[in-house]
C-alpha cells in the first residue's frame, strides 16, 4: 500500500504555511542542524506575540544562518557578509514602525560583523539579534570561527583551536545590550519565549543558541550526530539567570551556562535621538513628519503595547507551570 | 517617472555663499532626501555635518555610522525603508564602501554617494584635491555592474547635481556618484537654490498593486520594477544572490544571464537620455580638450591661451562621467586632430576616450600625481605639442 506523497498539499498545510515561503522549500539546511529549531521557535513565538507580520522584518548576512532571511515570509533581505545589523540599523531608523530582527550565525554577527554588532549594542539600537552558535563557518567547510572553544578541530585549525574565543553574551553585555539570553537549540521552549521577550523589549535584544553543525563541527570532532549534541546539550547545559556575564565562556564540551542574564532598561538610540533634539529645539523638532506631541503620543502607545505583550507572556508560563508541563521552573527563567 | 515639485520643507531658497560640500547636503535636502548614514573623512566631511545640523528641522535623521561599511549597508536598509538616501565620503572609505555597492547594485537599491576626492593611494594627501577614484568608482566592487556618476565643477553644480542624482537615482533603481574633490568640495561660491517649486524632484515608484503581485525585479534592460517601502504589507525579498522577479535566490548560470545583462542594459540603452556633456567651440577645432571637475576650471584658462596663440581649440567637458560619453567622443574623435585629456590622476578616463577615439585622431594625457590642480601652462603645452 503505497500514497502517494502530494508536495502542493504538503506546502499548503503544513503548520508553517503562513510563516515560511513555502515554495522556497526545501532548505538548504542538513539533517541535524539546529537552525530549523530556532526558525520553529521564532513563528511559534510570532504568533503568540500577535505582532503584526506586516511590522516585522528579517535581515541575515551570509552562511547557512544567513539563510533565514529567504524562508520567512516576511520583508526580508539576504544582505552581505556581517553586515546584516547595519542594514537592519538603516531599515529600522528609515521606518520606526518596524520591528526588525537579525538571524545570522556566530562568523558573520561577531566575526566579520563583530564592529557592527558591538556599536548596535552601544547604541541601544532598537533591533532583535538572533545569533545560532554552532562554532563554525558552516557554509565555507567548517573553518574555526570567534567563537570556536580551545583545542575544538577545525578546518583552518587542524591541530586544535589555539585562539581564544568570544563568549557572546559577556560581548554583549559589556557593550551595553539590554537584552542578553543564552539558549541551545535542546531548549525550543526557552529559545521561544526568549525571541518573544525580545520581540516586546525596548532597544538591543541579543539571543545566543548554541546550535549543532553535524556535517562539519561535530563529525570533525568525532562528536556523534545531532542527537549527540543534543544529548550533550542535556547533560551541560544548566540554566544560572543570576550569574555574572564574565563566567558564561564554553569550554570544548564543557558545561554551558545558560539563561536570561540581562534585561535592563534603557533609552534607545531613537529615543536619545528624540529626547536630545526635543530638550534643544523643542516643537521645532521633527522626526519623519512627526510633532513632538506625536510622537509622544506614539511613544506612549507603544510602551502600553509592550506592557501588554510582556502581560501575555507571563501568563502563559503561569499555565504551562500550571499544566506541569515537565519544564524545569528555572528553566523558563 | 513622476516629477513633482520638491517638498518646501527641505529647500533653502535663496542665494548663499556656500562651499561644494554645503550645497551637496542642501542639494540632497531639496531632493527629499531624508536619511543620512556616514563616516568622517577628509574632506567630505562639511556634507555629513551640514546634514546633521540640518535634519531635525525638517524631518530627517542623520546617523554616524562605526566606517564606511555600515554607512552604505544602512544606506540599502533605510532606501527599503521607504527614505531617499545619501552618504559622502572620500577615496579611503569609497573602498570601503564597495563590498555594499555590489549589494546596492545587486539589488537595485537607490542611493546617492557623494565622493570628494582627494590624493592617494591610501592615506596619501588627504587634505587636497585629487581625481583618482575615476576607475574605482566604475569597477570597485566585483562582478559586472554599471553605476551613474556626475563631476560638477563648481558649488552651484554640486547643488544642481546632487539633486539630479537623486532623480537618476530613483529612475533607475541605482546607486549614483557625485565625482567631486577637494577644491570645489572646499571651494566657497555664489549657491542660489531656487523656489522648491521650480525644483523638480523624481519621488520613489511605489507599487500599489494587488500585494501577491508585486515582484521586485524585472529584467527588462530597459527600465525597471517599481519599489515598496517594509511594513506595507508587500513581504518582499531582496538578496545579493542571483536572483528572480520575486527576488528569491536563482542560482543558475541562465538566470546570471538575464540579472547581469539587465543591470549593464537599463543604464546603457538609456545612456543618452543620463549623459550631459558642456561643448564650447568644438566646431572646426583643430584640438579638442577633454575634462570633468575641478580640471576644466583650470582647462579654461590654458584653453583662452591656446585660443589666443592661435590654435583652434574645443572643449568638452564630462557632467556625467560615468555612463562615459562614448558616442560623442568617438564622433569629435573624426574631426579633431589631437584629444588632450588633463586629470588629477595618472591617466584614468583617458583610455575611455582612447578606446573610443579608436585611433582616428592623436590622444595626449595630461597625468598630475594629485595634490593641486594643473598648472594651465602645462596644459597649453600639451595643447600646443599635440596640434603640431
Amino acid at each position: 500500500m503505497s500514497t502517494a506523497f502530494d508536495e502542493e498539499t504538503f506546502r499548503a498545510e503544513s503548520p508553517m504555511a503562513e510563516f515560511l515561503r513555502m515554495e522556497r522549500m526545501p532548505h538548504i539546511w542538513c539533517p541535524g542542524c539546529g537552525i530549523g529549531t530556532v526558525v520553529n521557535c521564532f513563528a511559534e513565538a510570532v504568533k503568540k506575540s500577535g505582532i503584526d507580520m506586516d511590522k516585522l522584518a528579517v535581515v541575515s548576512g551570509i552562511g547557512c544562518s544567513g539563510r533565514v532571511a529567504g524562508y520567512v515570509k516576511l520583508d526580508s533581505i539576504h544582505s552581505t557578509h556581517g553586515r546584516a545589523i547595519p542594514v537592519a540599523t538603516g531599515l529600522k531608523l528609515a521606518n520606526p514602525d518596524l520591528k526588525v530582527v537579525v538571524v545570522s550565525g556566530d562568523g558573520d554577527i561577531v566575526g566579520i560583523g563583530g564592529n557592527h554588532f558591538i556599536h548596535a549594542a552601544r547604541r541601544n539600537m532598537d533591533i532583535m539579534v538572533i545569533c545560532i552558535n554552532n562554532f563554525t563557518y558552516g557554509m565555507t567547510g567548517g573553518q574555526v570561527t570567534p567563537t570556536t572553544p580551545q583545542t575544538a578541530n577545525a578546518s583552518t585549525t587542524p591541530y586544535g583551536n589555539y585562539e581564544y574565543p568570544f563568549s557572546l553574551p559577556f560581548l554583549a553585555d559589556a557593550c551595553g545590550a539590554t537584552y542578553v539570553a543564552r539558549w541551545t537549540s535542546l531548549h525550543a521552549r526557552n529559545i521561544t519565549k526568549s525571541i518573544r521577550e525580545g520581540l516586546s523589549h525596548k532597544g538591543f535584544s541579543f539571543i545566543e543558541v548554541i546550535a549543532p553543525c553535524t556535517t562539519l563541527y561535530q563529525r570533525r570532532n568525532r562528536l556523534g550526530d545531532g542527537m549527540d549534541a543534543l544529548a550533550y546539550y542535556r547533560e551541560e547545559a544548566e540554566v544560572d539567570k543570576e550569574v555574572d556575564t564574565r563566567n558564561v565562556g564554553i569550554d570544548f564540551q564543557g558545561d554551558i551556562t545558560m539563561g536570561r542574564f540581562v534585561r535592563r532598561e534603557k533609552p534607545t538610540y531613537l529615543e536619545a535621538v528624540n529626547e536630545r533634539y526635543a530638550n534643544v529645539l523643542g516643537d521645532e523638532y521633527q522626526l519623519y513628519g512627526m510633532t513632538t506631541p506625536e510622537r509622544e503620543e506614539k511613544e506612549r502607545r507603544e510602551a502600553e503595547a509592550r506592557a501588554k505583550a510582556q502581560a501575555l507572556v507571563e501568563d502563559e508560563e503561569a499555565r504551562l507551570m500550571a499544566e506541569d508541563f515537565g519544564v524545569d521552573e528555572e528553566g523558563l527563567g | 517617472m513622476r516629477k513633482t515639485a520638491a517638498d518646501p520643507k527641505g529647500v533653502l531658497s535663496g542665494a548663499h555663499f556656500l562651499d561644494g560640500d554645503h550645497a551637496i547636503a542642501e542639494g540632497a535636502l531639496a531632493a527629499g532626501c531624508r536619511f543620512f548614514a556616514g563616516y568622517p573623512i577628509t574632506p567630505s566631511t562639511e556634507t555629513a555635518e551640514r546634514f546633521a545640523e540640518r535634519c531635525p528641522g525638517v524631518g530627517g535623521l542623520f546617523i554616524q555610522m562605526e566606517d564606511e561599511i555600515a554607512s552604505i549597508a544602512a544606506l540599502v536598509g533605510a532606501a527599503w525603508g521607504g527614505q531617499k538616501v545619501m552618504t559622502v565620503t572620500s577615496g579611503p572609505g569609497l573602498s570601503l564602501m564597495m563590498e555594499n555597492l555590489g549589494l546596492a547594485v545587486m539589488t537595485e537599491t537607490p542611493m546617492v554617494i557623494a565622493d570628494v576626492q582627494r590624493a592617494g593611494p591610501s592615506t596619501g594627501l588627504p587634505t587636497l584635491p585629487g581625481q583618482q577614484d575615476m576607475m574605482q568608482v566604475r569597477w570597485g566592487s566585483h562582478g559586472d555592474y554599471r553605476i551613474i556618476a556626475l563631476s560638477p565643477d563648481s558649488p552651484q553644480e554640486c547643488f544642481d547635481l546632487t539633486v539630479e542624482a537623486f532623480n537618476l537615482s530613483e529612475t533607475y533603481r541605482v546607486p549614483v556618484f557625485i565625482m567631486t574633490d577637494e577644491t570645489v568640495g572646499h571651494m566657497h561660491e555664489k549657491v542660489v537654490i531656487p523656489p522648491a517649486e521650480e525644483i523638480m524632484v523624481v519621488a520613489r515608484n511605489l507599487y500599489d498593486g494587488p500585494k501577491e503581485d508585486y515582484r521586485p525585479y524585472r529584467f527588462t534592460g530597459k527600465d525597471v520594477a517599481p519599489m515598496v517601502r517594509a511594513g506595507d504589507g508587500y513581504r518582499f525579498h531582496i538578496t545579493g544572490l542571483t536572483h528572480d522577479e520575486r527576488g528569491y535566490p536563482a542560482l543558475t548560470p541562465a538566470q546570471n544571464v538575464k540579472v547581469v545583462t539587465h543591470l549593464i542594459e537599463k543604464i546603457d540603452s538609456n545612456a543618452d537620455k543620463i549623459i550631459r556633456l558642456e561643448e564650447e567651440e568644438v566646431e572646426g577645432a583643430e584640438v579638442l580638450v577633454v575634462s570633468y571637475g575641478i580640471t576644466s576650471r583650470i582647462v579654461s584658462r590654458a584653453v583662452q591661451l591656446a585660443r589666443e596663440a592661435g590654435i583652434r581649440t574645443g572643449t568638452l567637458r564630462l557632467i556625467t562621467v560615468w555612463p562615459f560619453a562614448e558616442r560623442r567622443i568617438r564622433e569629435l574623435a573624426g574631426q579633431v586632430r589631437a584629444i588632450v585629456v588633463p586629470e588629477i590622476n595618472y591617466g584614468q578616463m583617458v583610455r575611455e576616450v582612447e578606446r573610443c577615439a579608436a585611433g582616428q585622431c592623436r590622444v595626449v594625457s595630461v597625468p598630475h600625481c594629485g595634490g593641486a590642480v594643473h598648472d594651465p601652462d602645462v596644459i597649453l603645452g600639451a595643447i600646443q605639442e599635440a596640434c603640431q
